[in-house]
C-alpha cells in the first residue's frame, strides 16, 4: 500500500483565531491535497434570535474582538432599513464613516506591520525566531514606533465615534448617538498629517516589495478568480462604507454590477463541504465549481473604477498599471491594503474638516419594516448582515456572511498552490517551508471568528501522520 | 514581591481584557469594570477585547501595570503573580501576552514598568453567551476584593483614595 503522510499545522499562527492546515503527501512526498480548515463559530446566528432590534448593533460586536466596528456598522445599516430609514442625516453618516475609516486603518496597520512585515522583510523561510515584530523593531525602530502610533490613532478615532473600545454604542438604528466635539476633532487633526506621511511611507514599502519581488509574487498563490466588492453607486469608485455590489470575472468582465446589496441572496449561494465548518459561497450564475470569488483589499482594487482621494487614486493607478488589468496575486493584497490605509487617512482628514461632524441632527425616522440587510466593506472584505424582526421588535432570523467565508475557496486554492510549489518532493519538511503556507493564508488576513483567547490557549502543533493515522513526526511550540 | 515604595502619585494602569460575549472570557473586563467603579485616584483602567500592540504606549506611560484576564484550567480561584518583559516566539493580535506587551513598551518607548498578572479562573468559554458562570462570579468577587486590598497594601495609591468618590 502506498504510504501517504498527513501534516497538520494547527492552529495557524499570526492569523486571527483558530485555523488548521492539513497537507497530504503521497509516497513520493508530492502534495496530494492541502486544505485550510476553519472552526467558524456559527452559534451567533442562533444567539441573536429573540434580541431586540435596538440591541443588535451593540451585541454583534461580541461576535469578534478583532473587527467589532465592522459588525457594529453592518448591523446598524441593517437596522436602519428596519426602522424605515434609507438616508441618514449627514452628521450620522459622516460619523459612521469616520468610525469605519479609523477601524480599517488600524486593522490594516496591525496586519501589515505586526503580522506580515516579518515575513516580507526577513523572508518566508527565515528562522522562526527572526520572523517577529521585535526583530522588525530592532532593525528599524522608527518603523515599529510608527506602526504602534498609527494603530493608536485609529483606536482613538473609534473611541471618539463609537464611545469606547469595547462594545461601542455610536451607531444606532437610524443614525448615530453622538457628534464629534471640537476638542477631539482638533486633537485628531493635530495628528492626521503625520499619519498621512507615515501611511505613504508604508505604502511605499508594500509597493516596493511587490515590484522588486515580482517573480516571487507571481509564483506564490497566484491564480485567476472572480472578485467582488461594494463600489459607489453611479461612478463605481471605491467605497468602504456603502454602495452596490460589483463582481468581475478573472478577465475583468462584469458578472453583475451596481446590484442592490439587498438582493445578495439572489446572486450568491452558500455551499457546504463535509470537511469544513465554514461555508463556501459561490456566484449562482457561474455554479459551484466556477462561481467562487475573492473579496478584500485586492478585490476592491480590482473592482473599483477609481478612488476618490488623490493619493490613493494615484496608487491605485500604479497598481493597475503594474498588473496590466486584474491582479490575481495573493501577495498583492499587501500593496492593496496599504493603498487603503492611505485612502482611509485621506478620508479621515477630509471628514475632520467637515463641519457636519458637529451637527446635531443625528437620527432619522421612517416607516417600520420587518427585514433589513446591511453590507459593508470590512478590512478583510465584504461583510453581509441580514435580519428579520417581528412585530415585537425581536430578531427572528439572522444570516451573516463574513469576509473570511467569502474567501474560503480562494484561501484553500492559495494553500494548495503554495504547498505544491514549496513542499512537494522535499525529503524533509522544515518549519520555514510550512511558514510559506502560513504566509499565503495571512495575506488574506483571515479573521476566524475567534474563540476565546484566555490564558492557556493557542498552542501551535504540527503533526505528521502516516497512512494508518500513526503519528510519525511532530513539531510544535506553545505561543 | 509586593511593591514597597508608596507613592501617592504613582500612575497605576489596570488592563482588563477578554470578550464578555464569550461567557467567562469576560472575567478580565468584569474585574476592570468593578475596580473602575471605585474611581481610585491615580488609577487608569483600560477595558479591551484583548491585549494589542498599541497597549505598549499606554503601558510605557505608567509606573505599574496590572493585567487581568480569564484563565482556563487554573486550580485556584485566581492567581496574582509578577510578570516580566519577555519576547515571545511569535506575536499576533491574539497572542500578545502581558510579557510581550511589556517587552514592546521597553523596546519602543524605553520603559517597561513592573507588571502583575491577575489570572481569574473561568470554566465556560465555549460559545457565544452573555454573563459569567456561577463559579466565575464567585472567583470574580474574590479577585476584586484581593485587587482592591493589594492596591492599598502595596501603596500604589493612597488608601483613602480606595473609597468610592461620591
Amino acid at each position: 500500500m502506498a504510504e501517504t503522510r498527513l501534516i497538520e499545522i494547527s492552529p495557524v499562527t499570526r492569523v486571527e483565531g483558530h485555523g488548521k492546515v492539513t497537507i497530504h503527501l503521497d509516497e513520493n512526498n508530492q502534495v496530494d491535497e492541502a486544505r485550510l480548515h476553519i472552526v467558524e463559530f456559527r452559534g451567533f446566528e442562533r444567539f441573536i434570535r429573540g434580541r431586540l432590534l435596538w440591541e443588535v448593533p451593540v451585541i454583534v460586536q461580541r461576535l469578534c474582538g478583532i473587527c467589532p466596528v465592522s459588525h457594529h456598522l453592518a448591523a446598524a445599516k441593517a437596522m436602519d432599513q428596519i426602522v424605515g430609514v434609507d438616508v441618514l442625516p449627514p452628521t450620522a453618516e459622516k460619523m459612521r464613516r469616520l468610525m469605519h475609516y479609523g477601524q480599517v486603518m488600524q486593522s490594516h496597520v496591525l496586519h501589515f506591520f505586526h503580522l506580515s512585515a516579518p515575513d516580507l522583510l526577513f523572508g518566508f523561510g527565515a528562522p522562526a525566531e527572526k520572523r517577529n515584530i521585535f526583530e522588525v523593531i530592532r532593525e528599524n525602530p522608527e518603523l515599529g514606533l510608527r506602526a504602534v502610533l498609527m494603530r493608536k490613532f485609529g483606536q482613538e478615532i473609534i473611541e471618539a465615534t463609537a464611545g469606547k473600545k469595547i462594545h461601542g454604542t455610536g451607531a444606532i438604528p437610524g443614525g448615530i448617538n453622538r457628534n464629534l466635539d471640537i476638542a477631539t476633532r482638533d486633537r485628531l487633526l493635530g495628528q492626521v498629517d503625520q499619519m498621512l506621511d507615515w501611511s505613504q511611507a508604508a505604502l511605499s514599502i508594500a509597493r516596493t516589495y511587490v515590484e522588486t519581488h515580482a517573480e516571487t509574487v507571481a509564483g506564490f498563490g497566484t491564480f485567476p478568480s472572480s472578485h467582488m466588492a461594494l463600489v459607489r453607486e453611479g461612478d463605481g469608485a471605491l467605497d468602504l462604507y456603502h454602495g452596490r455590489l460589483r463582481a468581475l470575472n478573472s478577465a475583468g468582465a462584469p458578472i453583475f454590477d451596481m446590484l442592490d446589496y439587498c438582493d445578495y441572496h439572489k446572486v450568491l449561494v452558500e455551499d457546504v463541504r463535509s470537511w469544513s465548518y465554514m461555508k463556501f459561497p459561490f456566484i449562482a450564475a457561474l455554479g459551484p465549481d466556477d462561481g467562487w470569488y475573492r473579496v478584500g483589499p485586492l478585490a476592491r482594487m480590482n473592482t473599483a473604477s477609481f478612488i476618490d482621494t488623490p493619493l490613493a487614486n494615484a496608487a491605485h493607478g500604479a497598481l493597475r498599471a503594474f498588473s496590466g488589468g486584474m491582479n490575481h496575486s495573493t501577495l498583492a493584497n499587501h500593496w492593496a491594503r496599504m493603498i487603503e490605509v492611505v485612502h482611509c487617512v485621506e478620508k479621515i482628514r477630509e471628514l475632520l474638516h467637515d463641519p457636519d461632524l458637529q451637527g446635531t441632527d443625528l437620527v432619522a425616522k421612517g416607516e417600520r419594516r420587518f427585514e433589513g440587510i446591511g453590507v459593508i466593506e470590512a478590512p478583510r472584505g465584504n461583510l453581509i448582515h441580514h435580519y428579520k424582526v417581528d412585530e415585537h421588535d425581536q430578531v427572528t432570523y439572522c444570516n451573516l456572511i463574513v469576509s473570511t467565508t467569502h474567501n474560503n475557496e480562494g484561501m484553500n486554492r492559495a494553500v494548495k498552490d503554495v504547498a505544491v510549489k514549496h513542499l512537494s518532493g522535499q525529503p524533509r519538511i522544515t518549519e520555514g517551508m510550512l511558514n510559506h503556507v502560513e504566509v499565503a493564508i495571512r495575506a488574506y488576513d483571515p479573521c476566524l471568528s475567534c474563540a476565546t483567547h484566555a490564558l492557556g490557549q493557542m498552542p501551535l502543533q504540527i503533526e505528521v501522520y502516516d497512512a494508518d493515522a500513526r503519528l510519525i513526526d511532530r513539531a510544535g511550540q506553545c505561543l | 514581591m509586593p511593591l514597597t515604595a508608596a507613592a501617592p502619585t504613582r500612575r497605576v494602569l489596570l488592563i482588563g481584557y477578554g470578550n464578555p460575549g464569550r461567557g467567562d472570557d469576560g472575567l478580565g473586563p468584569a474585574v476592570a469594570a468593578e475596580i473602575e467603579a471605585l474611581a481610585i485616584r491615580g488609577l487608569t483602567v483600560d477595558i479591551d477585547y484583548q491585549l494589542t500592540v498599541d497597549h505598549a504606549a499606554l503601558i510605557a506611560a505608567h509606573d505599574v501595570v496590572v493585567f487581568a484576564d480569564a484563565m482556563i484550567g487554573l486550580a485556584v480561584p485566581y492567581r496574582f503573580a509578577e510578570v516580566d518583559a519577555a519576547q515571545p516566539a511569535t506575536l499576533g493580535s491574539h497572542q500578545v501576552s502581558p510579557e510581550a506587551a511589556l517587552a514592546l513598551a521597553r523596546l519602543l518607548f524605553g520603559h517597561a514598568p513592573p507588571g502583575w498578572m491577575l489570572a481569574i479562573a473561568g470554566q465556560d468559554f465555549g460559545e457565544v453567551k452573555e454573563g459569567l458562570s456561577q463559579p466565575a462570579r464567585e472567583n470574580l468577587a474574590g479577585a476584586v476584593a484581593f485587587l482592591r486590598g493589594w492596591m492599598a497594601e502595596a501603596g500604589s495609591v493612597p488608601v483613602a483614595a480606595l473609597h468610592r468618590v461620591e
